[in-house]
């Protein structure tokens, strides 16, 4: 599935590229801890977190995810944008937690 | 010698950048056609010791070397060096900071995930001494050339 169906059907909101939505999404994973989503996440995955400063985007480039979903609301800081635009990492918002962003996925990509 | 040594400085608590000597090594095994496993498991591990050395370890270094047998990452800092090893070495244990956890980080789990992706580990640190890690990823390049 694209990460534009995602963003549409998640109802999500795209904080930082609108010029990637067209990659595919093959997973996703939820967490905080940064050194379990390092361990465990994989390529091609969203990632759902409340974790919004500046270091995510290092994981997200580093595991090669299909972008980041702050759930909440949470709002990343400048500099998290500013890195996440040169990183090519999308950002993406939902209001909803992040229970509710992953089952939601889950459902989706399982359809 | 078949990569020339690439040195990537750490900087202590420098946020922004901490992953960037990480991506650096990647980007190099992925550009040598290093196997996708391997350049996954050195993600991990170089990870790891990086925001390590970032968060604990004042300023530090990380180097790469790769010859036909495999590659070698070293990550030397000058931190307050480790008390326990062995303790350090435990799934959990950390010492981080409150704000630190905050952030996603101190799970414990960076020596030992480095431990569980590497080929090869050894750490050597002493209170006072700072912190030096050598990690190895064995290619087997040298074998399959005869």
């Amino acid at each position: 599935m694209r990460l534009a169906d995602v963003v549409q059907r998640l109802e999500l909101k795209v904080l930082v590229g609108s010029d990637l939505l067209d990659r595919k999404v093959s997973g996703g994973y939820a967490g905080d801890l940064l050194s379990d989503v390092m361990a465990n996440s994989a390529a091609g995955q969203l990632w759902i977190t409340i974790q919004s400063h500046v270091n995510i985007v290092a994981v997200g480039v580093l595991r090669e995810l299909a972008g980041i979903i702050l759930s909440q609301d949470r709002l990343p800081d400048e500099a998290t944008l500013v890195r996440a635009e040169q990183e090519k990492v999308p950002l993406i918002q939902s209001s909803r937690s992040t229970f509710e962003v992953s089952g939601l996925l889950f459902k989706l990509l399982n359809e | 010698m078949l990569y020339p040594r690439r040195e990537f400085p750490i900087k202590e608590m420098d946020f922004v950048r901490a992953g960037e000597a990480s991506l650096q090594v990647k980007k190099i095994l992925q550009e040598i056609h290093a196997d996708e496993d391997l350049v996954r498991r050195a993600a991990i591990a170089c990870y790891e010791a990086e925001i390590n050395a970032v968060v604990y370890g004042r300023d530090g270094v990380m180097s790469l070397e790769i010859d036909e047998d495999g590659i070698y990452i070293y990550v030397e800092d000058k931190g307050d060096g480790i008390l326990d090893i062995e303790l350090a070495m435990m799934e959990g244990f950390s010492t981080a900071t409150p704000e630190i956890r905050e952030m996603g980080f101190g799970a414990g789990m960076g020596l030992p995930n480095i431990m569980k992706n590497a080929d090869e580990f050894t750490i050597s640190s002493a209170v006072g001494e700072g912190t030096r890690l050598k990690i190895i990823f064995r290619t087997g390049w040298k074998k399959t050339e005869n």
